[in-house]
C-alpha cells in the first residue's frame, strides 16, 4: 500500500499516467462500494442507537437547559438554572445564591445504599456462587435455576413479599412472639436495614451469576495443588480463587450498584417513603413540583456520575492488562 | 402445508374481525374516556352504551399532573377526561377543554345547587361534578380514645400514636395541612410564616412512621394506627379494621371534586355531550358512588345508593365539622417554595 502511494507520487515514464490514472479510478470505485457497505451493514444499529438512545437523550439534554412551564412542559428560553438549582438555592426576594446541599445528599444517601447493597450482596454472592460451582457438574444447572427462579415473579410482588415477612404483624415477628423469644414487635420494616435487605434480595442473581460464570473455569487441582503446598485457607483464597474470580466480581459490583442506584420501589416500599431517593426526585420534578428542566438536568448528572464510575473501571482495568 | 395451516389461522381471525367490523357498524359512534384508575363503573358504560348505541373505550391515569402532561403532547383521540377542581381551572387556562354549555343541559337541574357555583369553572361551561370527597385523616379510636378533631394528633401526636403515623406522600397535601395547624392562609409565600412550617414539619417527621399513598393497606396491616386519608379510603379500611374512625379536624382539611369534562377538538363532541349529560341523571350518578365510594353532587341519587353508603359517617359530614376547603392552583413562586421545603423535609 505504501508502495502504490509512492508510485503514484513520483513522475511516472510517459504513457504510463493514463494506467495509473484508471487504476486509481477503479481503486476509488472500490474503496467507495466498501465503504457504502459497511455503511448499509451498520444501518440497524446506528439506527436503534439513534432512535432510542441518541434521541432521547438529546431531548433530555436540551429540556435541561430550558426554563420551566408554567404546568409543567418548557418555555423555549435558554436557561442554566437547573444546573445551578442543583446546588444552590436562589433567594427569591434578593437574588443572592447560597449552597443548599439537599440535592447532593440526597444522591450522597442513594449512593451510600447502592454501595451497600453492592457489598452486601457480594458477602453473600461470592460463596453462594463458590458453592454451586464446587458441586457435581450434573447438579449446577439445577442451584442455578433455583437461583433464577425468584425472577420469575414481578419485582413489586417479591418487595411485598418482603413487606408481608418484616412488618409488625408479619412473618418473624409473629413467629418470634409465638415462641416467646420478644413480648413486643421489633422494628424491622421502614428501616434503611429493610431498604439494604430489599436491594440485596432483589439483585442477589446479579451477583450470583457472573461470578459462577468465572469460577466455573477454575481448575480445582490448582486449590489442591496449593493446599498441597501448606497455603493456608486464606491463601488459596487470595492467590488462587480470587484472581480468577475478580473479572466475574467486578461485572456482579456493576450489575448490582447501576441498578442499585436508580433503585425507586423497593426504597419507597421498605423505606416507608419518609426519605426521596434519585429515582423518586426525578419523577416528582415532572408531576406535582412541575419542573421539567431540573428533573431533565438530575436525570444526566446522575448519569454522568454512572459514566465517570465506568470509565474509572475501564481504564483500571485496562491497565491491569497491559501489566499482564 | 403450510399455506393450509395459514388459511386455517386466517378463517377465524378474519371472522372475528368482520364481527368485530359489523359490531362497529351497528353502534352509532365512538367515545374515549380518559378516567382515574379503578375510578369507573363498568355498569355505568354498559348502560351507556345501550342507551345510546355508542362504543365506549377506557384508559386510565393516577394523577392530574400526568394527565395534564399526556393531553400537552396533543392528539390523543380522547372525548372526556375527569380532571380535580385546580386541574379544571388549569386546562381551561391552557385552552384544553371544549365550552359545552352544561348548565344548559337537560340534567342540569339535578346538580345539587351547592355545586352550582365553583370557582374552577363558574357557570358550569366546561364541566360537570364525577364525584367529590375530603382529605383528613382516619384514627384507630381503640388505640387513642381521645378527641380525634384536631391536627394535632399529626403535627404533636399524643405518645401512643408516635412512630405510628402514616402521611400521605404528597407535597400539597402534608403542607396544606401543616399550614392549617399553624393557623396560616394556604398558597402562602410569607418567608417567616413558612420557615414556621419547616420548623413544623421536622419536628413532626421524627413521629412519622411511613409516607406513602397506600392508606388502606397501611391501617389494615396494623403498621399504623393514625393515615392522612380521603374519606372513600377510610370507608374502606373501616370495612376491615372497624375501630378506624375518619376525623374533621376542627382547623379545616381539604376538600376536592372530580369533574367530567370535554376536550377540545374531541372527535365525538356529541356523543361525549350526551356522557355529560348521562352522568348527571340520579340514577346513573348513584351508579358511579356504589362502585368508588365517594359521594356525587347529584339531589336524588341517594335512593339509588347502597344502604352502607348512605348512613357512612365518612360520606355524611357531622353538622358541626368546618366546611371542606378547596384548594386553588397556586402560582409558580409557591410552588418553587414549597418544593424547597418538601426537599428538605425528605432528604
Amino acid at each position: 500500500m505504501a508502495a502504490d502511494t509512492q508510485a503514484l507520487a513520483s513522475p511516472s515514464p510517459a504513457g504510463a499516467p493514463r494506467e495509473t490514472e484508471r487504476l486509481r479510478r477503479a481503486k476509488a470505485a472500490l474503496a467507495r462500494e466498501k465503504r457504502r457497505n459497511r455503511l448499509l451493514l451498520l444501518a440497524p444499529a446506528l439506527v436503534t442507537i439513534g432512535c432510542v438512545g441518541l434521541l432521547p437523550l438529546t431531548v433530555i439534554l436540551v429540556y435541561s437547559f430550558l426554563e420551566p412551564g408554567t404546568y409543567g412542559g418548557v418555555n423555549w428560553v435558554f436557561s442554566g438554572e437547573a444546573y445551578v438549582q442543583f446546588l444552590f438555592e436562589r433567594d427569591l426576594f434578593e437574588e443572592t445564591l447560597s449552597f443548599n446541599p439537599a440535592y447532593l445528599e440526597i444522591f450522597g444517601r442513594s449512593l451510600l445504599l447502592a454501595l451497600g447493597a453492592t457489598f452486601g450482596a457480594l458477602l453473600v454472592g461470592f460463596p453462594t456462587a463458590y458453592f454451586i460451582a464446587t458441586r457435581p457438574p450434573g447438579t449446577r444447572n439445577l442451584w442455578l435455576f433455583l437461583i433464577t427462579l425468584p425472577f420469575w415473579t414481578n419485582l413489586l410482588i417479591r418487595t411485598y413479599a418482603m413487606m408481608l415477612i418484616l412488618r409488625d404483624e408479619g412473618v418473624i415477628n409473629i413467629a418470634l412472639m409465638e415462641v416467646g423469644v420478644i413480648s413486643e414487635p421489633m422494628i424491622l420494616i421502614y428501616t434503611d436495614g429493610a431498604v439494604l435487605l430489599g436491594l440485596v434480595y432483589s439483585y442477589l442473581p446479579f451477583m450470583v451469576l457472573p461470578i459462577y460464570a468465572a469460577l466455573e473455569k477454575l481448575d480445582f487441582r490448582l486449590v489442591e495443588a496449593a493446599y498441597d503446598l501448606y497455603a493456608t485457607r486464606f491463601r488459596v483464597l487470595r492467590h488462587v480463587i480470587l484472581p480468577v474470580a475478580k473479572p466475574g466480581i467486578v461485572a456482579g459490583c456493576i450489575l448490582v450498584f447501576i441498578p442499585g442506584l436508580g433503585a425507586y420501589i423497593t426504597p419507597q416500599l421498605l423505606g416507608g417513603g419518609k426519605s426521596l431517593m434519585i429515582g423518586n426526585m426525578i419523577w416528582q420534578q415532572f408531576g406535582a413540583s412541575r419542573n421539567w428542566p431540573f428533573g431533565s438536568a438530575s436525570a444526566l448528572i446522575l448519569m454522568a456520575i454512572v459514566m465517570i464510575a465506568l470509565l474509572i473501571y475501564v481504564r483500571y482495568a485496562g491497565r491491569k492488562r497491559a501489566h499482564g | 402445508m403450510r399455506k393450509h395451516l395459514l388459511t386455517a389461522a386466517a378463517v377465524p381471525v378474519l371472522a372475528l374481525a368482520l364481527a368485530a367490523g359489523g359490531s362497529q357498524a351497528r353502534a352509532e359512534g365512538e367515545l374515549h374516556i380518559y378516567n382515574w384508575g379503578n375510578y369507573t363503573n363498568p355498569e355505568l358504560i354498559e348502560k351507556f352504551e345501550k342507551q345510546y348505541d355508542v362504543e365506549v373505550t377506557l384508559d386510565d391515569y393516577d394523577s392530574n399532573e400526568m394527565m395534564l402532561a399526556k393531553i400537552k403532547g396533543g392528539a390523543t383521540g380522547y372525548d372526556i377526561v375527569v380532571p380535580g377542581d385546580y386541574m379544571v381551572a388549569i386546562m381551561v387556562e391552557e385552552g384544553l377543554l371544549q365550552e359545552i354549555n352544561a348548565s344548559e343541559m337537560e340534567n342540569y337541574e339535578h346538580l345539587d345547587p351547592k355545586w352550582q357555583d365553583v370557582y374552577w369553572d363558574p357557570g358550569h361551561k366546561y364541566s360537570v361534578p364525577w364525584q367529590w370527597g375530603t382529605t383528613a385523616f382516619t384514627v384507630d379510636t381503640a388505640v387513642y380514645d381521645g378527641e380525634i378533631n384536631t391536627l394535632a394528633l399529626m403535627f404533636d401526636p399524643p405518645e401512643e400514636l408516635k412512630g405510628r403515623i402514616n402521611m400521605l406522600n404528597d407535597m400539597n397535601d402534608v403542607i396544606n395541612a401543616g399550614l392549617r395547624y399553624l393557623g396560616h392562609p394556604r398558597c402562602n409565600d410569607n418567608k417567616e410564616q413558612l420557615k414556621e412550617l419547616n420548623d413544623l414539619l421536622l419536628s413532626a417527621k421524627q413521629h412519622w412512621r411511613t409516607m406513602d399513598y397506600g392508606t388502606i393497606e397501611k391501617l389494615t396491616s396494623g403498621d399504623v394506627d393514625l393515615s392522612q386519608n380521603w374519606n372513600g379510603a377510610a370507608m374502606r379500611a373501616r370495612m376491615q379494621r372497624p375501630t378506624l374512625q375518619y376525623a374533621y379536624p376542627k382547623e379545616g382539611f381539604t376538600g376536592w371534586m372530580d369533574n367530567v369534562a370535554v376536550l377540545k377538538d374531541a372527535p365525538n363532541l356529541e356523543n361525549a355531550k350526551l356522557f355529560v349529560n348521562f352522568v348527571m341523571d340520579p340514577e346513573n350518578a348513584a351508579l358511579i358512588s356504589n362502585f368508588a365510594r365517594y359521594a356525587n353532587g347529584i339531589k336524588g341519587s341517594e335512593q339509588y345508593m347502597d344502604p352502607e353508603m348512605v348512613e357512612a359517617p365518612e360520606i355524611i359530614m357531622p353538622a358541626d365539622a368546618p366546611a371542606p376547603e378547596f384548594v386553588p392552583p397556586c402560582d409558580q413562586q409557591v410552588v418553587d417554595l414549597y418544593n424547597r421545603i418538601w426537599t428538605n423535609l425528605k432528604k
